[in-house]
């Protein structure tokens, strides 16, 4: 693989890293491990844990996912292999 | 107009609808069979792959388990969400950008070798028929609940409309019917839980219902319903995990790598135009499927409270719980509940003999409530409900108009029907392309490549609807078979062939067989080899759950970790892939170059 090549794919794998560890964050730590803590803090009538395990996770799943298509986009075009 | 009339109104029509799209999109080519021509907008392919991945389960059965478990429930909500996450940046862009028809010529292509693409086409085969099994009992159950037919007359007119529109026309007939499902099955979903979501709290958006006060009062629905149930003698609604912590965690994971790795999802990103347009459509498809997704808490929540309510007065009259009136007369339950003791899924038994019902949890461990229960003359448990009837029965519960439930009725079998089209999808393409052109037949001719498939689909509609009518005894343990199947072996089989360079066949092949041998060994050890009753080696392993507690359901991302491991440590001590094939995982990492899907090789 050439220079830009590689520069490309370790953007991308760096870009890859940062979502997947929100996605980890918001899933398994705040839905999960520290739901129990999170419940004493209250979002309107939810406690926290909960609503992320049943609502908020999945608002966040979507927001990377759109996160992801703009900001890999944009490294397509820094390192000039997009699609024409 | 009457009830009957007016569900057969409802169903017929979007019957109709569904063949008109059928026809009007019949596909002529082996890429508009497979792949729809690769020219499905971002937009429409994301409304189609909701439809696809909404099963009977997640429409019917889902909110109902959530009811049942509480807070526990949300690992279905995150594993069947959080999944498209590694969908759309570890498997879809890259897989669309290799530009074939299926998962499993990736597979063999990538690992150069025909047995790593028969491995994976058995691993398809089996976690998609064993999930479509599911879906044609779906359609039989809300056709005997809705049409009054018999359930297998149910599933013969299921399986003749599935026929029509799938066997002509292929993917793209199937994508364009699902756009139309999915407008009928969210409508069907979202309309009931507006409703009761402004009975119960004045606030018509449900996910926002869910978290406002009571309808009148400074009490939160949630908090009131901890309250009602706890002192019914249930788990507290907000905090009851499922099993452990940790097995949650495990769950949750299985499910996410599951849902990257079923077949027939990761194929809808072959019928995108773009590698761009895979990413964004992934993005889509889960807005329309969040849609269902965070209304599904809200009407599971806010039916459990109201099946309370409506078998103890005291609760909506602010009483004692344990009065003697506050418990409903049987004589004065209402009509619905009449209507489904019919079909067994819900039973009422008088076993104090005071012509009244109590519905709590008589296995609860707290002494107040057993206390209380005693006080009262209460002798057990008097009613079960079966978590499908949640959705099923929602709008009569709620008492909504007749054009609520005809309308629930039609969206169960937009459920059960687009998801079981998408199925029988990957089953023919992976039978004609992968099988026959692949391995026994490669010189075929695109029109008999083209006539096999649409014999498999038919072989496979005849098979499915067969095991629908002879449901096997194994139904229920099915899909997390699928789930355990498809994070064992297929995920981790098609990350490592676009994230490592340097993964071999054999590291492949090693890792998939002992990722898939070690999930169906955990799994076979509960439920019996094969799921043939009385085969159960449970003992042998230690007892049930005897890892770590973790439940067989919950064990596919173990078997994944084994994959992975097995693959690297194998691939150490094997040599190097072909530079040719180096270069083509080089080739697959970047979009430019991408071209319209094809069975080529």
């Amino acid at each position: 693989m050439d220079d830009g090549g590689k520069a490309y794919w370790s953007a991308t794998l760096g870009l890859l890293s940062w979502i997947m560890a929100v996605w980890f964050v918001v899933t398994f730590l705040a839905g999960i491990v520290f739901a129990p803590e999170l419940n004493s803090i209250h979002l309107g009538g939810y406690p926290l844990g909960f609503w992320f395990a049943q609502q908020g996770a999945i608002y966040v799943y979507i927001a990377l996912i759109f996160i992801y298509k703009k900001m890999m986009g944009d490294i397509d075009r820094r390192f000039d292999v997009h699609e024409e | 107009m009457d009830l009957q009339t007016t569900i057969y109104l409802f169903v017929g029509g979007t019957f109709a609808l569904y063949i008109g799209i059928a026809i009007w999109a019949r596909a002529g080519s082996t890429s508009e069979f497979y792949a729809a021509g690769g020219s499905v907008p971002p937009v429409m392919n994301g409304m189609a792959t909701a439809a696809d991945w909404m099963s009977a389960a997640s429409f019917i059965s889902m909110a109902g388990l959530i009811a049942n478990m509480g807070y526990g429930g949300g690992l279905f909500l995150m594993g069947w969400t959080g999944g498209y996450v590694l969908l759309a940046m570890l498997l879809a862009p890259y897989l669309r950008k290799f530009g074939k028809f299926t998962v499993p010529q990736f597979i063999g292509d990538r690992f150069y070798s025909k047995s790593a693409s028969t491995v994976a086409v058995i691993c398809l085969l089996t976690a998609s028929l064993t999930y479509i099994i599911g879906q044609m009992t779906g359609v039989g159950v809300a056709f005997s609940r809705f049409l009054g037919v018999s359930s297998d007359t149910g599933i013969y007119v299921g399986m003749a409309i599935v026929f029509a529109y799938a066997v002509f026309g292929g993917m793209k007939g199937i994508t364009y019917t699902q756009v139309a499902q999915y407008i009928v099955l969210i409508c069907a979903y979202i309309v009931p839980a507006i409703f009761i979501s402004l009975q119960l709290t004045g606030m018509p958006i449900p996910q926002l219902g869910l978290g406002s006060n009571m309808v009148g009062t400074d009490v939160s629905l949630l908090s009131r319903l901890d309250q009602v149930i706890v002192d019914l003698g249930f788990g507290k609604y907000t905090t009851t995990t499922a099993g452990s912590t940790l097995n949650m965690f495990v769950y949750t994971m299985s499910l996410m790598i599951g849902t990257a790795g079923l077949p027939h999802v990761i194929m809808r990103f072959f019928t995108v135009p773009t590698v761009a347009a895979a990413r964004s459509s992934a993005g889509w498809a889960l807005i329309f499927i969040a849609l269902l997704y965070t209304t599904a808490p809200a009407v599971a929540a806010m039916a459990k409270y109201n099946l309370h309510a409506t078998v103890n007065t005291g609760i909506n009259a602010n009483a004692d719980l344990y009065a003697t009136e506050s418990s409903l007369k049987a004589e004065d339950r209402p009509d619905w509940m009449k209507r489904w003791e019919k079909t067994g899924l819900l039973k009422w038994e008088d076993k104090n003999g005071d012509g009244r019902i109590q519905y709590y949890n008589d296995k609860t461990k707290s002494e107040a409530v057993l206390g209380k229960a005693e006080a009262a003359g209460w002798k057990g448990n008097e009613l079960t409900v079966n978590a499908d009837i949640i959705v099923l029965a929602n709008p009569e519960i709620a008492l909504l108009p007749n054009w609520v439930i005809a309308l629930v009725a039609a969206g169960g079998l937009a459920a059960a029907l687009s998801t079981a089209a998408g199925l029988l999808m990957a089953i023919s393409a992976a039978i004609s392309h992968d099988l026959v052109k692949n391995v026994f037949v490669p010189n075929i001719s695109e029109k008999n490549e083209l006539l096999t498939g649409k014999f498999a689909m038919a072989g496979a509609i005849i098979v499915a609807g067969y095991l629908g009518l002879n449901p096997p005894g194994f139904a229920a343990g099915t899909v997390a078979l699928a789930f355990g199947i498809a994070a064992s072996s297929l995920f981790p089989a098609i990350m490592m062939g676009i994230f490592s360079k340097k993964m071999n066949k054999e590291g492949a092949m090693a890792g998939m067989l002992s990722g898939l041998f070690i999930t169906l060994f955990y799994v076979f050890a509960h439920k019996g080899i094969f799921f043939i009753k009385g085969t159960e080696f449970v003992d042998l392993i230690g007892g049930p759950n005897s890892f770590f507690g973790i439940t067989p359901e919950a064990f596919g991302a173990v078997g994944a970790l084994l994959n992975f491991i097995v693959a690297f440590v194998v691939d150490k001590v094997t040599k190097e892939p072909p530079v040719h094939i180096q270069a083509m995982v080089e080739a697959v990492r970047v979009p430019r170059g991408s071209k319209a899907v094809t069975g080529a090789h």
